[in-house]
């Protein structure tokens, strides 16, 4: 840490950190892998049906963050968070909390297309089939077609829904990723660099698909192009080396940052 | 950067050009060197199987034939001693090599006097008498009858007649007058060298040319199938519990570091083990197929469980993340996508363990299988023996004609041992996933 002797930064976020219509909220949050923390006191909330950019310089925690939301971060040994994560009210650390329930509820899309070497359809039908929500086949062929509907994926697939989903290209295995997460109707999507494999066009589609998706989920993503968190969020949140910088509407981040390492960054002085 | 900015130090520009020229030819030659090294290896390794080859076929190839005799039998109830053929005990105590004896004399009734008729006897296998009994039990209506049957010759006779054609003829073991006998059938066509059926369907036997290999084969694979079906449940089973269930502590430590150590134990120690456990301990009956697979079982187990948690270890993370992610439990995703990805490298585990397994000798000498073993087992608890043990029970034998026996039981191991890993290679590349 030895650039915190060298820029002096704030204990305290500057703007908008939370949100009457809050989704999620964290509150004081502190991550550490064993000895090491990654992330300092982080307060943040998440409204309804918002999409929230987390941007920052490679090494800033903002994965970290994003991963302790569903607590994907259970399976890296020795990490541990402190502090406070509710969704609707409910904490997602309490020990009375099933792991498996909330990954049910808050869905995830990774950095690398990551579909599983099984069709298309087995993919987007496996998370219903795992949770049961599916009572008859005609009923897990309809959340098939309407999981790959709402990801833009259907037109492209219909005709191949039971060719291995590994045989699409690069975009499409992400949309099948999303519909894969979609199908089971979580209420908050986390989204890791969806776009960092992809190419332009690839990129647009999912970055329109995040846009319609808005409309049905809460989604936090985030991001290594600031082009695309301007584009696809509401809300824009800057980190740096761990810490929460500055929260704002993502207009007024990108136009008018509070914060000198917000302008420093979004300006491309470092990052 | 560089273009509209230059830099002040690339002012002098040196040419490299012919230096790296220079060095451009050596490193091609050393490459083109290393590829031949790479031949050479390859050369010698292929040179290597092919003796051993060429050596085992030219030397075991004549045990898949074995020398007959035609001879004239007569199935005359009066010459047997008996009355009638339904009677069991009759059948028991009857005159059997009269058929064959009688028949002979006929042959070459030349023969005279007590020393020259045994002697002429004794051209055929004293076996004969009993396959002449299982022909007549199988076919009642030749009683009375007479036919011309090609009977198994001794193995004197057999290694003689055979050493004929390469031109030493090898007649330490037969008589002067034996060889003029086997001159004359030659002659009239009556003696010949016929596929060996006994070789592959009979067991051991202490004349070699009623010896066959079948009950070996037997052995081998009911002590296979329970090496199998123990060590690879159980291996696996380890192998993902300690992958992907076990805390990592110095338990689980220990653990590791003993698996390994006992992928280098020799195999013999495995066999004093189950010596000390399985018989004198829990009373396991000795030479029985279930007792080797439980030994097999022991060595192979640390083969399997460290190739299979290599394979887990192989499985990308980013599968197990996206089966978390959907909420899956870590048994749905153990069960559901780490288990079919690794099942081909766990079986490839189980490809080398088995063909150690199959090879093994020394811990079955332990536990009683080199036993001496005529009856072809017939389940898991008849006592048995396996194909490296008979072969090395031949190799050890006296007789001349079991050299030949031994070099195609070592064909049928091969044999044995290709159409296993065979199998397996099929079965894995059925389900070994596209990504």
């Amino acid at each position: 840490m030895a650039n915190d002797n060298e820029r002096p930064i704030p204990g305290a976020s500057v703007g908008e950190q939370f949100q009457d219509n809050a989704r999620m909220s964290m509150r004081n949050v502190n991550i550490f892998y064993g000895e090491k923390q990654a992330i300092f006191d982080v307060s943040l909330d998440i409204g309804q049906n918002q999409v929230m950019a987390m941007i920052g310089p490679s090494g800033c925690g903002k994965s970290t963050f994003l991963r302790s939301l569903n607590r994907m971060n259970d399976t890296i040994e020795g990490c541990r968070v402190e502090g406070q994560i509710a969704m609707d009210g409910q904490n997602l650390y309490d020990e009375k909390l099933d792991v498996v329930e909330l990954r049910a509820r808050v869905g995830m899309v990774f950095q690398k297309p990551n579909p599983f070497p099984k069709s298309i359809y087995d993919n987007v039908a496996y998370g219903p089939k795992i949770h049961g929500l599916a009572e008859s086949r005609v009923d897990l062929d309809e959340m098939v077609e309407s999981s790959l509907r709402k990801a833009s994926l259907w037109n492209e697939v219909k005709d191949r829904l039971h060719q291995p989903g590994t045989g699409l290209s690069g975009g499409q295995q992400q949309r099948l990723c999303i519909a894969r997460a979609i199908a089971v109707n979580p209420e908050v999507i986390l989204m890791d660099e969806p776009c960092s494999a992809l190419d332009p066009i690839a990129t647009a589609k999912i970055e329109e698909l995040i846009e319609e998706l808005s409309e049905n989920f809460t989604i936090a993503i985030v991001t290594h192009s600031m082009q695309q968190a301007a584009r696809v969020s509401h809300r824009t949140a800057y980190f740096h080396l761990g810490r929460l910088i500055e929260v704002n509407p993502t207009e007024q981040v990108f136009t008018m940052p509070e914060h000198e390492l917000t302008e420093g960054y979004i300006t491309g002085r470092f990052g | 950067m560089t273009e509209s900015n230059p830099s002040p130090h690339r002012s002098a520009p040196v040419d490299h050009s012919a230096t790296i020229k220079a060095s451009l030819k050596r490193r091609y030659r050393a490459e083109r060197r290393f590829r031949w090294y790479g031949r050479a290896a390859i050369a010698f390794g292929l040179a290597a199987v092919l003796v051993l080859f060429v050596d085992i076929i030219s030397k075991g190839h004549g045990a898949f034939k074995t020398t007959h005799i035609a001879v004239p039998i007569h199935y005359d109830l009066d010459s047997l001693g008996i009355d009638s053929i339904n009677d069991n005990q009759q059948l028991a105590l009857a005159n059997w090599d009269a058929l064959f004896k009688s028949g002979m004399r006929q042959l070459l009734p030349e023969a005279s006097g007590r020393s020259q008729r045994r002697e002429l006897y004794r051209l055929i296998s004293n076996g004969a008498g009993y396959d002449l009994k299982d022909r007549l039990q199988a076919n009642p209506q030749l009683v009375g009858q007479r036919e011309r049957i090609w009977l198994l010759a001794d193995d004197d006779i057999d290694t003689y007649f055979k050493s004929l054609r390469d031109g030493e003829p090898y007649t330490a073991r037969v008589s002067d007058q034996q060889i003029a006998w086997i001159d004359q059938l030659y002659a009239s066509g009556d003696i010949a060298t016929r596929w060996n059926r006994n070789f592959f369907t009979r067991g051991d036997s202490r004349e070699p040319e009623q010896a066959g290999i079948w009950g070996a084969v037997m052995g081998s694979l009911f002590t296979l199938v329970i090496t199998f079906a123990l060590s690879f449940p159980i291996g696996v089973a380890a192998a993902i519990y300690l992958e992907e269930f076990a805390p990592r502590n110095r338990f689980t430590d220990f653990i590791e570091i003993n698996i390994n150590n006992l992928a280098a134990v020799p195999s013999i120690i495995f066999g004093l083990l189950g010596l000390a456990i399985f018989i004198n301990f829990f009373q396991v009956p000795r030479s029985i197929p279930l007792l080797g697979g439980l030994v097999l079982t022991l060595m192979t187990l640390p083969t399997i469980i460290i190739t299979s948690r290599a394979a887990i270890k192989a499985v990308p993370p980013s599968i197990r993340e996206a089966a978390l992610g959907m909420g899956a439990s870590k048994h749905q995703m153990v069960l559901h996508h780490v288990l079919p990805l690794a099942m081909p490298g766990m079986l490839t585990g189980a490809i080398i363990g088995m063909a150690q397994a199959l090879g093994e000798t020394a811990p079955l000498l332990m536990i009683g299988m080199v036993a001496f073993i005529v009856d072809i087992p017939g389940g898991f608890s008849d006592p048995a023996t396996v194909l490296p043990v008979q072969i090395f029970l031949w190799a050890d034998s006296p007789e001349r004609a079991f050299v030949e026996k031994t070099s195609a039981a070592i064909m049928v191991l091969l044999a044995f041992l290709i159409a296993m890993n065979t199998t397996a290679v099929w079965i894995r590349k059925r389900l070994e996933r596209r990504w």
